[in-house]
């Protein structure tokens, strides 16, 4: 701490923006910047590589099928002949936006209602009612009750792709939103109670600019850790889902999708499961220790040393 | 006081009490004082005794529930401060009455700039844009003694000694000019140099700005110091209340006897035993029907126990809530 001082005192002549500062802790991470060019890797990979990558992950050549890896198919081909590489890419494409999208919609609902629930005492009780309420309910027959109720009227509106990814999303994310919304909420109270909201109540700072201004950055590490857990999870969600033929159509190929139809051929080409299982895993790796760099980059106090 | 100037803050007969589930606890117990236009009013008690409850309640700061002000009125510019809505109160907090809390280590955002803090204000009361607020607070910041103050405006909390953190808050507590401030023991987190250094920086800025203070702390070395006015407080009352000097010369609750003889002399020969007020405080489940020190009190007798002692005037401006004499060592005729 004297140090840090001592250096900003007399240190670098013109005060650095925060932007650069968070930039710079961030750089400091390893795993994180890792994590980072990881993530860009597979995110370019998935919306340039279908184009760049010829085959047709569509294309059934049931001459070719149960083939191991070969210059043709350099990870092998499934039971009916499609080339695994090119469905991975296609795949990635909806297991990654569906992941992503389902991800940040649970963690604005889990946010909302835990900072809502935290900061107002009145409503606290409703909404945490509201969240057990939530996770009492047993998710595969709700599940089954949205989409048999809506699956039609969406992918009227929408197509069958579209409609199904919209749906796809709402469902994973009104049902991961507790446990952000516990946390969230726990680190409100703690954080209510802290001198500075008194002081800055004191001031006249209104409750919506308090909770933006003071609250929001200051429970933005569980925040960004129910983040990178989220994306795993809703990605996994999304599989179960296919799995279940709740999800996308079965010819439709996505990362979950992958991996449940080759735990068939387990005993007999175990690599096959290991390509969407890797993708998958790696993917959450790589976001996880983004969420970890960024959190140490984002609050003020590390960022220091 | 020589002339009689209209107060800045008129505070009348206020009752706080908070609900918990133990019962009802009656925190501020009618409580009434003025505050005159530059004065600095120092407010002393032990912990319990309603200081920091009384000047919370003022400006509705007191989280409700459990806290509710049940009576009275504060007269503030005309308004009455307990019936004002929570845009009239955001109007007056910060802007016409600022507030300085205990702890600097913890009464700043630790995620943000101070910078960013201290325009807060600034730009929610005064409508002040960006640029026009930075240089205001890097004023601010020359004013409360910050060295390099535009550079360290980007500076985090974390990177501020206490004394410096504490000066920070001032400066907060000062953005907008308010009539009047009020410290919740502002020294009483910091070590006793820094103390002494925040001590004179308020003096010195009452001095350059000329609003009325109200400082609350334990201390009545502080309060010599620093108070033009002090008001003893204990069980939530006011037990005693005189200009600084007659009350030290002259204090005529037992309570007050007993905290000023608790202050030890260094000019002692041998150092004694350092003495103290004995007993705790009681909590109070109901409004006091007797005098609430009593079990505490060396001169208690049998009406103490029966009612509650009214604040009497004696001369001097001294206000003194107690049914025995201090003059005489007899009971009073009342």
């Amino acid at each position: 701490m004297t140090e840090t001082t001592l250096h900003s005192l007399q240190g670098d002549q013109d005060p650095s923006s925060p932007g650069r500062d968070i930039w710079d802790q961030f750089k400091t991470h390893r795993g994180a910047v890792l994590g980072l060019g990881f993530f860009i890797f597979i995110i370019l990979a998935v919306a340039f590589g279908p184009y760049l990558w010829g085959l047709d992950a569509q294309f059934i050549d049931i001459r070719a099928r149960n083939q191991g890896p070969s210059l043709l198919h350099p990870l092998g081909t499934d039971q009916l002949g499609r080339d695994t590489l090119a469905r991975l890419l296609v795949g990635g494409r909806v297991s990654l936006s569906v992941g992503i999208v389902a991800m940040v919609l649970s963690l604005f609902l889990g946010t909302l209602i835990g900072v809502v629930a935290g900061f107002f005492s009145w409503i606290d009780g409703l909404l945490m009612r509201l969240t057990d309420l939530f996770l009492a309910l047993p998710l595969l027959p709700l599940l089954l009750v949205i989409i048999m109720l809506f699956r039609d009227t969406l992918r009227t509106a929408f197509g069958p792709e579209t409609g199904i990814f919209i749906l796809i999303v709402f469902v994973i994310g009104i049902t991961s939103w507790m446990q952000a919304a516990r946390i969230v909420r726990g680190d409100v109270l703690a954080l209510k109670e802290q001198e500075f909201v008194l002081a800055s109540r004191s001031v006249g700072t209104p409750s919506r600019r308090m909770i933006t201004r003071h609250i929001l950055p200051n429970i933005l590490s569980p925040i960004l850790v129910s983040a990178t857990l989220g994306i795993a999870n809703a990605i996994i969600t999304e599989s179960v889902l296919s799995f279940l033929g709740l999800g996308f159509p079965s010819d439709f190929p996505t990362w979950g999708r992958l991996l449940f139809d080759s735990t068939d051929y387990l005993q007999q080409y175990p690599e096959r499961v290991i390509w969407p299982g890797l993708a998958i895993s790696l993917t959450v790796l790589s976001v996880n220790y983004i969420g970890d760099g960024l959190r140490d980059a984002l609050d003020p106090r590390i960022r220091g040393r | 006081m020589p002339e009689k100037r209209p107060a800045v803050l008129d505070v009348k007969d206020i009752e706080t009490v908070f609900n918990t589930r133990r019962g009802t606890i009656h925190a501020v117990n009618s409580v009434s004082f003025s505050l005159e236009p530059g004065e600095l009013l120092g407010v002393v008690g032990e912990s319990g005794s309603g200081k920091s409850v009384t000047m919370m309640s003022l400006i509705g700061l007191l989280p409700t529930p459990p806290a509710r002000v049940t009576g009275g009125y504060v007269k503030f510019d005309n308004i009455d401060l307990l019936k004002a809505d929570a845009q009239q109160l955001r109007a007056v907090r910060g802007a016409k009455i600022g507030f300085i809390f205990q702890d600097p280590m913890t009464s700043l955002n630790p995620v943000l700039t101070i910078g960013f803090q201290l325009m807060e204000p600034l730009r929610t009361h005064m409508g002040m844009k960006k640029a026009a607020a930075k240089k205001r607070a890097v004023e601010l910041l020359d004013l409360v003694g910050m060295p390099d103050a535009e550079r360290r405006l980007s500076d985090f909390p974390h990177q501020f000694s206490g004394g410096m953190r504490q000066r920070v808050v001032i400066a907060m507590a000062l953005a907008c000019d308010p009539k009047v401030l009020i410290a919740d023991e502002p020294t009483t987190a910091l070590d006793v140099t820094i103390q002494a250094q925040i001590l004179e920086l308020v003096k010195d800025l009452r001095r350059k700005l000329g609003m009325a203070i109200i400082w609350i702390t334990h201390d009545l070395g502080v309060v010599a110091g620093i108070a033009d006015r002090v008001m003893v407080m204990y069980g939530g009352q006011i037990v005693e209340q005189a200009p600084v000097r007659e009350l030290f010369e002259n204090p005529q609750h037992p309570y007050t006897r007993a905290l000023i003889e608790t202050v030890p002399d260094i000019g002692a020969e041998r150092p004694e035993r350092l003495r103290t007020v004995e007993g705790q405080p009681s909590i109070l489940y109901a409004r006091p029907s007797a005098c609430s020190f009593r079990t505490r009190c060396a001169h208690a007798f049998e009406r103490c126990g029966k009612e509650n002692p009214p604040l009497l005037v004696t001369d001097k401006a001294h206000h003194v809530a107690c049914f025995w004499d201090s003059a005489t060592g007899e009971p009073r005729n009342v």
